[in-house]
C-alpha cells in the first residue's frame, strides 16, 4: 500500500515538473537571448550560456529607431483601453450582477457572440471607417478598437465581480437612508475595488499584447508589437529576441499580481449562474 | 440634485437599460457596424454588387494553403491543447503539495502575446537557436539545421504547433480546473464508496461532468485558432501562408480593403460554422461559448 502510495506520489510529481518546465524553459531561453552578446548570437557552435552577459542587445533594441516612441504608444493606448473598458463595461457588469430585467438573457447571449468576431472582421472595415472619422493612425483609435475587443471580458469579469459583492449590503446602506448611488460608491465599490483593479490590469495586457489592429490601423503612431510585426522581416535577430522579452516583461508582472483573480474571472465565464 | 437625476433617470425599473446603455452602443459601433461594412466592402464594389473580390481572393497563388494551413493548425493544436491542459488540470487536482503554487506557474503563458511566443519559440527553432546548439552539444549534428525554410515545411508547420501549443493551453487549463472546482464533492466521493478509483473515477465521473467546461473550451480555442496570424508571421514569415495573416497583407501591403474584407468575412463565416458543429454535435448547454 505505502510503496504504491510512494510511486504513485513520486510519478505525479514527476509530470507535474516536466509540464512546469515545459513551460518556463522557453520564457529562461528568451531571457538568455536578450542578455547574449550581439556577436555571440550568429556563432557556430554558438553556446547555450553566454561566454557573459550584456546589455548590448537591449541597448540595440531600446536605442532602435521607432522603439521607444512605440513603447510609449502602447502604454497611452493600454491606459485608454483600460479607462473606456471599465468605464463602459462595468455598469453593465453591475447591471447584469444586480437586476432581473427582460432581455438580461439575450443581452448575455450577444456579449458571448461578439466574441466569435475575428479580429479581422473588425480592424479591416474600421481602417476605411476611421480615415473618415479622422481616426486613423491615432492612439484613440487603437485604443477604441481595443476597447471593443476587451469589452465581452470586462462585462463578463465584472459581473462576477459584482456578484461576489453581497446584495444585503447596499440593501442596508439604502434602509439606512442612502441614496441607490451613495450605497454603491460607499459600499459596494470599496468592496469590488480589488476585483475591479485586477480586471483593469487583464485589459491592459489584451491591449499591450494586441497586433493585428493595431498594425493595420496606423501608419507612424505604432504601438510596440505593431512596430515589431511590421519591421520583422527586416529587423535582425537580437533586435526581434529583445523585443519579444521587452514585450512579456510587463505581461508577466500583471498577471503575477492578479494571479488570485485569474481562477475567479475565467471561473467566473464558464460557470452557471 | 440626486432627485432631479433619479427622475431623469426613470424609476429602478429603467435603471439597469440606462447601465447597459453604453456598451450596447459600443457593440453597435464597433462589431455590428464593422460587420456590416466588410460585407459591403467584400460584395459590392463601384458597380454595385460583385463577386470579383471573392473571385480575387480564391484564384490568389497562396489562398489554397492559407486555407490548408488554417485549418491543419486548428485540427493539430486544438486536441493537443485539451489533452495537456487536462493532465495538468487532473494532476493539480490530486491535491498533491504545492499544487496552488504550479497552478499559478501553469497560468503563466496567459500574459504572453502570440507574437511573443512566436519570437521566443524563434529563438529556438531559428537556424542558429537553441535547438540546433543542444542536438550540436549532444553530438547529434555537425552543421546546424535550417528548421525554419521552404526546405522544411513540415517542420515549419510543426514549430508553429510548438508555439502556440505552449502559449495558449494556460488558457484551456484555467477553464477545466474552474471546472473542476465546481463538481460536486458528493459525486466523487460516491464514485470512491461504490469503488471507482484513479483511472475510473476519472473516466466513468470526472470527464463526464467535465463536459460543459470542456466544450467552452474547444469552442473558444477553435474559434482562436482559426485566427492564428502573429506567431505564424514571427516563425514562419510567408512558408506557411493562413487566413488571417493574408487580411493582413491584403489590407496592410496591397491597400486591397476589398479583398481584404473577403478573408475576414470567410474567416468568421467558418468560425460560426465551426461553432455550429460544436453546438449541433456536442450539445452543451449555452452557457458553454461563454469567455
Amino acid at each position: 500500500m505505502s510503496y504504491r502510495y510512494l510511486l504513485r506520489k513520486t510519478l505525479i510529481y514527476m509530470a507535474i515538473l516536466a509540464l512546469a518546465l515545459w513551460v518556463l524553459i522557453p520564457i529562461f531561453l528568451i531571457g538568455i537571448s536578450a542578455f547574449t552578446p550581439r556577436q555571440e548570437l550568429y556563432l557556430w557552435p554558438k553556446t547555450i550560456i553566454p561566454s557573459h552577459f550584456s546589455l548590448e542587445t537591449m541597448r540595440f533594441f531600446l536605442g532602435a529607431h521607432g522603439v521607444v516612441r512605440s513603447l510609449l504608444n502602447s502604454v497611452q493606448v493600454a491606459l485608454l483601453t483600460l479607462v473606456f473598458t471599465l468605464a463602459v463595461g462595468a455598469p453593465a457588469g453591475y447591471a447584469v450582477a444586480r437586476f432581473f430585467f427582460r432581455g438580461r438573457e439575450a443581452f448575455r447571449l450577444g456579449i458571448l457572440i461578439t466574441r466569435m468576431f475575428p479580429t479581422a472582421l473588425l480592424a479591416v472595415p474600421l481602417a476605411t471607417t476611421f480615415i473618415r472619422w479622422g481616426l486613423y493612425d491615432t492612439l484613440v483609435g487603437v485604443a477604441l478598437v481595443h476597447t471593443a475587443m476587451a469589452l465581452p471580458f470586462a462585462v463578463i469579469i465584472t459581473t462576477g465581480i459584482f456578484m461576489g459583492v453581497p446584495k444585503d449590503l447596499e440593501e442596508a446602506a439604502m434602509t439606512l437612508g442612502c441614496s441607490r448611488l451613495r450605497a454603491f460608491v460607499q459600499v459596494a465599490l470599496p468592496l469590488a475595488l480589488p476585483g475591479l483593479a485586477a480586471a483593469a490590469m487583464f485589459t491592459f495586457v489584451i491591449s499591450w499584447n494586441e497586433v493585428f489592429a493595431a498594425a493595420i490601423l496606423t501608419v507612424r503612431n505604432r504601438t510596440l508589437p505593431a512596430h515589431i510585426i511590421t519591421t520583422i522581416q527586416a529587423s535582425p535577430l537580437d533586435f526581434r529576441f529583445a523585443g519579444g522579452f521587452f514585450m512579456i516583461l510587463p505581461a508577466l508582472l500583471f498577471m503575477f499580481l492578479i494571479r488570485r483573480y485569474l481562477f475567479h474571472m475565467w471561473g467566473g465565464a464558464t460557470a452557471e449562474r | 440634485m440626486i432627485e432631479r437625476l433619479r427622475k431623469l433617470l426613470g424609476t429602478d425599473t429603467l435603471l439597469p437599460y440606462w447601465l447597459l446603455l453604453p456598451t450596447l452602443a459600443f457593440i453597435g459601433v464597433f462589431f455590428l457596424m464593422p460587420l456590416f461594412r466588410a460585407i459591403g466592402l467584400a460584395f459590392y464594389g463601384d458597380s454595385g454588387f460583385t463577386l470579383d473580390y471573392f473571385k480575387q481572393m480564391i484564384s490568389d497563388v497562396r489562398f489554397i494553403d492559407a486555407l490548408k494551413f488554417t485549418f491543419l493548425f486548428a485540427i493539430t493544436i486544438v486536441p493537443l491543447q485539451v489533452i495537456t491542459a487536462l493532465a495538468m488540470a487532473l494532476l493539480l487536482n490530486t491535491g498533491v503539495r504545492g499544487s496552488r503554487f504550479f497552478l499559478y506557474l501553469f497560468a503563466i503563458p496567459l500574459g504572453i502575446s502570440d507574437l511573443a511566443a512566436g519570437l521566443i519559440w524563434l529563438s529556438i527553432f531559428t537556424h542558429r537557436g537553441f535547438l540546433n546548439s543542444i542536438l550540436y552539444a549532444l553530438g547529434v549534428i555537425e552543421k546546424p539545421i535550417h528548421y525554419l525554410s521552404y526546405q522544411n515545411v513540415g517542420f515549419t508547420f510543426l514549430s508553429v504547433v510548438a508555439a502556440e501549443h505552449w502559449r495558449a493551453t494556460a488558457i484551456v487549463m484555467v477553464i477545466l480546473v474552474a471546472g473542476l472546482q465546481m463538481i460536486s464533492k458528493d459525486y466523487l466521493e460516491a464514485a470512491e464508496v461504490l469503488g471507482a478509483r484513479g483511472w475510473k473515477k476519472i473516466w466513468y465521473v470526472i470527464l463526464p461532468l467535465l463536459k460543459p467546461s470542456l466544450q467552452s473550451a474547444l469552442i473558444i480555442r477553435t474559434i482562436f485558432a482559426l485566427q492564428t496570424f502573429a506567431v505564424v508571421l514571427a516563425l514562419a514569415g510567408q512558408i506557411t501562408p493562413v487566413l488571417a495573416g493574408e487580411a493582413y497583407f491584403w489590407q496592410f501591403l496591397y491597400r486591397n480593403s476589398h479583398v481584404a474584407s473577403a478573408y475576414a468575412v470567410l474567416l468568421m463565416a467558418i468560425s460560426i460554422a465551426m461553432t455550429w458543429v460544436y453546438l449541433r454535435y456536442l450539445r452543451p448547454r449555452r452557457e458553454a461559448i461563454r469567455g
